[in-house]
Formats: C-alpha cells, structure tokens, sequence
C-alpha cells in the first residue's frame, strides 16, 4: 500500500469513529459553526466534531503542525476532503481566520504571532472579523483614513469601519489603518490585529434588503493596541491587504458553485427540479425559454466548476491562489445572481413570499436568498473592480488614471 | 484525469503552435480563396501535417498509426485554429477515422487507416440532409437489392466531399423519419456511378459540397457497424465532432482575443491608447473569463473521451454550446474594437467573423447543444 493509500484508510477510519451521525446531514443555515469565546453549539454534536477536528488540526489540514495545523501535503488534504465528502460531513468550522487571515499570518507573521493567533483559529476558539471597508473607502480601498498613531508601545486607533462582518459577535479584527498620511496612499497603510474587547470599540448592525444583519459599522475611539500586533513591515500593510483579498475572493467565489437548492423538508431541489415541481412539469421544462435559460446556466456552471478545479491544479505548481482570483470571484458572483433570478422564474410567485405560514421555510428562505445574492458582487470587491483587476494585471490594458498623471 | 496538460502533450503543444505560427499564415487562406484552388487546401502544408503525424494521432499503432489520444488530436485542432487552417483535419482525421476505428471491421479498418495515416486518402461524412443540424432526421434510402444496398438521397454541408475518395453516409435502412432505429452508416467510394458531387463555396473559405445519390449500388460489406443500429456509432463519432471543432474554435477564439488586446493597446484616440477606457477594458476582460470557461470545458471534453466516459454526449454539447457561444461574442467583438479596419477585406479579422458562423453550426449550433445537454440532464 502506497503512503497515500495508507492515509486514505487512516482518515477513513478516524472519521468513521469520530464523526458524529448528526453531522453526516447537510448543514442548516442556524447550525454552521462559526466558533470564537462566545460559540454556541445549537446542536450539541457540532461542538464534539469541531473539538476533535481542531484537535486534529484537520479544520486547517495543509497547515503547520507547529502551529496547531494538520501538517497535510496537498495530495493528502485533498485525500482527506474526499473521505469527508464520501460521508457527507458538515465542515466543523467556518471561520474568517480559516479562509482569510491565517494564510497571510503564516505568510508575513512572525513566529510569535503565529504561535498567539493560528493554534486558537484551527481550533475555533476566536472568531476574527475585518476591518477594510470605510464609509469613504470602499472601491477606493486605499483611501482609508482609519488612524494609528504610535505612542510609546501603543498605537492608537481612531476612525470607523462598515460592512465589518459580524463585527458584534467577534473577538479579534484583522484590521487595515493608515500610520502616514504624508506619503501616496498605497504606501502609508499597516496591517494590525486587535481584539475587539479592547476599550473605545461599538459595533452597529445594519439591517440589509433581505431583512438580516449580517454587516455593521464598527467604530474606533481612542482604541490602545501593541505594536507588537502590526503584522508585516510598518506602511506595508497594502501588500498584505491585497494577498487576503485573494483569499477572500478564492472564498466567496466558491458561493458560485454551492447552494441555491430549495429545501423543502426532506426535498432539497435543485434548480431545474424546482422549474418542473412548480409547473407541474413531468419529464420536460414546458416552458422553453426557460428552459434554454436553466441549460446557459448549467452549463456555465459546470464550465466555471472545471474552471475552479483546472485553476487550483495551476496555482498548486505556483504558491496560493494566483492572478486568476479576480477572474473566479467574478463570475462565480455572477452566477450565483444568476441562479437566484432563475429560482424565482421557476418558482413563480412561490418565491416572492416575506412571511407567514402559506409559504414553507424553503420557499421563504429563497426570497430572502435571492436578495441576499445582490452583495455579492459587491462585497470582496465589485464586479467592476474585479474587472478593472483582471483588464490591468492579466490583460496588461493601461490604466487611464496613470495616465492622466503624467 | 487531470485538467492540465502533461509534459508530452506540452511538448507537443509548442511543437503545434510553432508549426501553425511559422508555415500557415492567414495569407494560404486569402491565397486559397482569391484563386479559387480546386483542392481548396494547400497540398504542401498537408504533406508537411502528415510527415509530422497529426493523421494519425487517435490510430491505433496496428494501423500505423500513434496513439497519441483525442487529447493530443484537440491539442493539434486547437493550434490549426488559430491559424484557420484549412485541411482535412476534420473530415477525415477527426470525424471519419473515429468512425472506421470505432465501428469498422477489421478489413475496413486495413483499407482505410493506414491510407490516412500517409495522407493517401481523404473522407467524407455525408450527415446533414437540411439547413439545420438534425442527424435523426435521415431520409437518405438504403434498400435492399440482392446481395447489395441501392443508396437514393441529398446530403449537404459534406466536409470537403469534393475531394473525397470515400464517403461514410448515413442512411435509412428502416424505421420512419426521425427514428433512431433503422439507421445504417456506409463506406462508399466517392467515383461510384450514381454520385453527383456539387461544390458549394462557403461564406468561410473552407470546402464542403452537397452530394447526391442516385441508386448507388454497394456491396453488404460496405456497411459500417451494425445494420438498423449505426446511430449509437453516429452520434459517438458526431460527439467526438464537436468535442474536436470546440477545440479548434477554442484556438481561433484565442487568437481573435490577442489580437484585440494588442491593437487596444497600440491604437490611440484622444491622445492615450483606446485600451485605457474602461468601456473596452470591461468588455476584454469579460471575454478574458468566457475563454477561460471554454478552455476548461474542452479539456474536460477531451479527457472524456480518451477515458470513455459515460459522459461524452453532456460533455460534448457543453464544450459545443459554449465554445459557439463564445466565440460568436469573441468573433464580434474582434470587428468592433477594430473599428472601421475591421470591415476592410484586406485586414484578417473578419476571416475569423466567417468561420465562427460556420464553426458553430456545423454538428449543432449553440441553441441545439443546450436543448440536448437539458435532455441529457432529464430537464
């Protein structure tokens, strides 16, 4: 037997003794857990499978075991997210600090911070949100104002923060600040973690078209932090701040290929089924525009599928996720838009529903869902910015602005 | 299988590239056009693609051929379309040889093969009886007559029938009209009395005719694969078709982009290069993702079949619906952002507008693709 083999029948095994039945069913919007000091465990059998898989450190299976992490090569992580899909596991943790701030903490931290930071987000124990967005800095991200002024073994931050996602309910802020104003704004911005119980800080959620609160306005007063606690060199936070917004892309473009299926109690129906059940449709889609329409879709989907999958063989020869990001968040944003627009043709006015018992939970969760797509294109970068990355960096186009400044 | 290319198909990638980049410039098919070749390819260029044995990359080796798989022939089709390489690639190398290879007899498969492979020979399909794709729609009679078939019918858009020694037509040998059942595929020789070969030039410079036959007698062993049961054969072969010509629209559709992008970046109005705005940059890198969906899709095609996967018909409409789709858009584009140069003659871009058309109709357009990828689905 091959090593991998031997890991395959190791991680088979493991699983099949330490995962429990309850979390081999598809997860449930209110069960996702998202861990941090104040986790709670809706289902008792989430908090079991994510302290034996942080144990493990197989929430972050490629990173360091040093730092609490697998310590898996990618052929086995990819082993292992097999195994996992074989018995339908729910994943034991999604988390920030998973998919955004460890990769660049073990990137640019230093052995200090990583040995702080990375062990507590394998094992959920603190739940990070982050601090880039400002009222006067959205597309424009570098013309942040949020100041850091270093005072002694302290800086001091001043300034707000919005769309900071569950801001009210983390623990730490992975957190962009400008430490000089005097320079170009790309070159006077640092990267500092704080936590977010620190005094000076209030949160302030903004209720969204779908009716949720998952963003807030964050705001800084007089905030005392370490210095100790900027990541990478003083005013080269930008670097940085650009490689997370990589992995945030790689991220939120997955929202493209999951989710938007209707979960009618034991039915969960995919889009094409959801275009029959409420036609009364038998075999075919009688419509057939619609139906042409769910094809492009399906097709695009599978097409951008593969295009996921060819990207992630590309970027294992190179290092992390490569230019390609910009290009993926893009259109798996798009898709995703795509997907709900054509939930509710299929759905008819089954998906127009706010409230009340003459829609099911599955119907009514589609609304909200199809309203809840809109932000992506918008968060993690618009759909224009990604464009504007994909024309200047992968197409060489030049940049008018430059230009202009000459 | 992976999606991305191993050490030998990128070798043989460069090799292609290089081949197609330094002996087929655009300048053979203006040349081909303007003088009204007979032949409609260049003789010499063809010579030069058998020496390098792209006839017989998918041959078994038995046959003289290389083995080298559908990976390598996509590879091959994709370089040629850049160039818009006219040849009988496609016809023959890609659609006929599939057919004798997966439903010749042994003898067929001695006759014709090892013909292909030194260049010696080129095929035909005769499929399409009527402005739209429909291969289930054949009223092309075989009826039996003795020990032989009398073949009575009309095909059109055959892919370089005018040169052909040998054409593979489908015809009815029962069932009605738009039935699966009752199909049958043929091996006829091109010269045989009772064919009438009309060339019909088309809009992209490339070669096909409308062939007509009337009592064409065959022999019982002309027949290829099994009687009454040749569609399963056909659409195999038709999906391998469109799989290859995805391929080759991937190539062309690459090579309109670079083009585009390069000529953004060197015209200048209002004193910067047009490239600069960002109404063109949005378009360009919109196109930019479509492309990259089309080179995965074919890939995955491709892989499908060297692995004989259950999934080559869904595979195969999905590389040929998006590649149609693609490149349509891409063919577009690459006249307008050229601005009024793109409508001169003189200026390449609008070969690639031709072809385009005619590549995404041939074997289905986008809007037949996506309805038989919906079936394949059960939608």
């Amino acid at each position: 037997m091959s090593n991998l083999e031997a890991f395959r029948a190791d991680a088979r095994a493991w699983l099949e003794e330490n995962c429990p039945p309850s979390m081999r069913t598809p997860m449930v919007t209110d069960e996702i857990v998202w861990g941090g000091r104040n986790a709670t465990f809706k289902n008792p059998d989430s908090r079991l499978w994510l302290e034996r898989m942080g144990e493990k450190g197989w929430t972050c299976p490629t990173w360091p075991t040093e730092y609490g992490g697998g310590g898996l090569s990618n052929e086995e992580s990819l082993i292992l997210a097999d195994e996992l899909r074989r018995i339908s596991a729910r994943p034991a943790l999604s988390s920030f600090g998973i998919s955004m701030l460890g990769p660049v903490l073990l990137e640019y931290g230093t052995h200090e911070q990583k040995m702080e930071h990375i062990p507590k987000i394998v094992r959920g124990e603190i739940r990070w949100c982050q601090g880039y967005s400002e009222p006067g800095a959205g597309s424009d991200l570098a013309s942040l104002q949020t100041k850091a002024v270093l005072d002694g073994d302290n800086y001091t931050i001043n300034g707000s923060k919005v769309w900071t996602s569950y801001a009210n309910l983390s623990d730490w802020i992975f957190c962009l600040v400008r430490t000089d104003s005097e320079v170009p704004k790309h070159s006077g911005i640092s990267f500092i973690l704080f936590d977010m119980a620190s005094k000076g800080i209030s949160t302030k959620p903004i209720q969204l078209i779908s009716g949720a609160s998952p963003f807030c306005e964050t705001f800084f007063d007089d905030v005392q932090v370490p210095a100790r606690n900027l990541v990478g060199r003083l005013n080269d936070g930008w670097t940085i701040a650009k490689r997370l917004l990589q992995h945030e892309r790689t991220m939120i473009s997955s929202f493209g290929l999951a989710g938007g299926n209707i979960d009618r109690g034991a039915n969960n129906m995919t889009l094409d089924q959801a275009a029959k059940h409420y036609r009364g449709d038998t075999d075919r889609i009688s419509d057939p525009v619609l139906r042409d329409q769910i094809a492009s879709f399906m097709i695009d989907t599978d097409a951008f599928a593969l295009t996921s999958r060819r990207s992630a063989e590309e970027s294992k020869q190179s290092e992390g996720p490569n230019a390609t990001s910009s290009m993926l968040k893009y259109y798996g944003c798009e898709l995703n838009k795509r997907r709900y627009e054509l939930m509710l043709s299929a759905m008819g006015n089954r998906a127009l529903g706010w409230a009340g018992d003459e829609f099911d939970s599955g119907e009514l969760a589609i609304t909200r869902e199809w309203l809840r797509s809109k932000a992506n294109s918008i968060e993690g970068g618009t759909a224009e910015v990604q464009l504007n990355v994909i024309a200047k960096r992968v197409l060489g186009l030049p940049d008018l602005l430059s230009l202009g400044r000459k | 299988m992976s999606l991305i290319l191993n050490e030998d198909q990128r070798m043989l990638k460069e090799s292609a590239l290089s081949f197609c980049r330094e002996n087929v410039p655009l300048s053979v098919l203006r040349r081909l056009r303007d003088s009204g070749d007979e032949l409609g390819f260049d003789a010499d260029i063809w010579r030069q693609i058998v020496d390098l044995g792209w006839t017989g990359m998918t041959v078994p080796e038995a046959y003289g051929g290389f083995d080298f798989g559908f990976g390598g022939l996509g590879i091959v089709l994709e370089a040629s379309g850049r160039s818009l390489l006219n040849s009988p690639l496609i016809s023959t190398v890609l659609l006929s040889v599939t057919a004798i290879n997966l439903g010749g007899s042994e003898q067929q498969k001695q006759a014709h093969l090892p013909a292909v492979v030194a260049g010696e020979s080129v095929l035909a399909m005769a499929v399409d009886e009527k402005p739209h794709h429909d291969p289930v729609d054949v009223r092309t009679m075989a009826t039996v007559d003795g020990d032989s078939y009398l073949l009575s019918g009309r095909k059109v858009m055959v892919l370089d029938g005018h040169i052909a020694d040998w054409l593979i037509v489908s015809a009815r040998t029962s069932g009605n009209v738009s039935e699966e059942n009752g199909i049958s595929l043929f091996v006829v020789d091109a010269r045989a009395d009772g064919i009438s070969v009309e060339r019909t030039h088309m809009v992209d410079g490339r070669n096909s005719a409308t062939v007509i036959l009337e009592n064409v007698r065959v022999s019982a062993e002309s027949l290829l694969g099994d009687r009454d049961h040749g569609y399963v054969l056909l659409e195999r072969v038709l999906d391998t078709g469109r799989i290859g010509l995805a391929a080759e629209m991937l190539g062309s559709m690459q090579e309109v982009f670079e083009r585009i992008i390069e000529y953004l970046r060197q015209r200048e109005q209002f004193g910067v290069p047009i490239g600069a705005f960002q109404a063109l940059q949005h378009r360009a890198a919109e196109m930019y993702c479509e492309i990259e969906l089309c080179k995965s899709a074919v890939v995955a095609a491709l892989n499908a079949l060297d692995s004989e996967s259950t999934e080559v018909p869904m595979l195969a409409s999905l590389a040929k619906a998006k590649c149609s789709e693609v490149f349509c858009t891409v063919s577009n584009e690459g006249v307008q952002m050229h601005g009024g140069i793109g409508m001169t003659d003189e200026f390449d871009i609008g070969f690639f507008l031709k072809r385009a058309r005619v590549a995404q109709h041939l074997l289905g357009d986008q809007v037949y693709h996506r309805d038989r990828y919906a079936s394949c689905k059960n939608f």
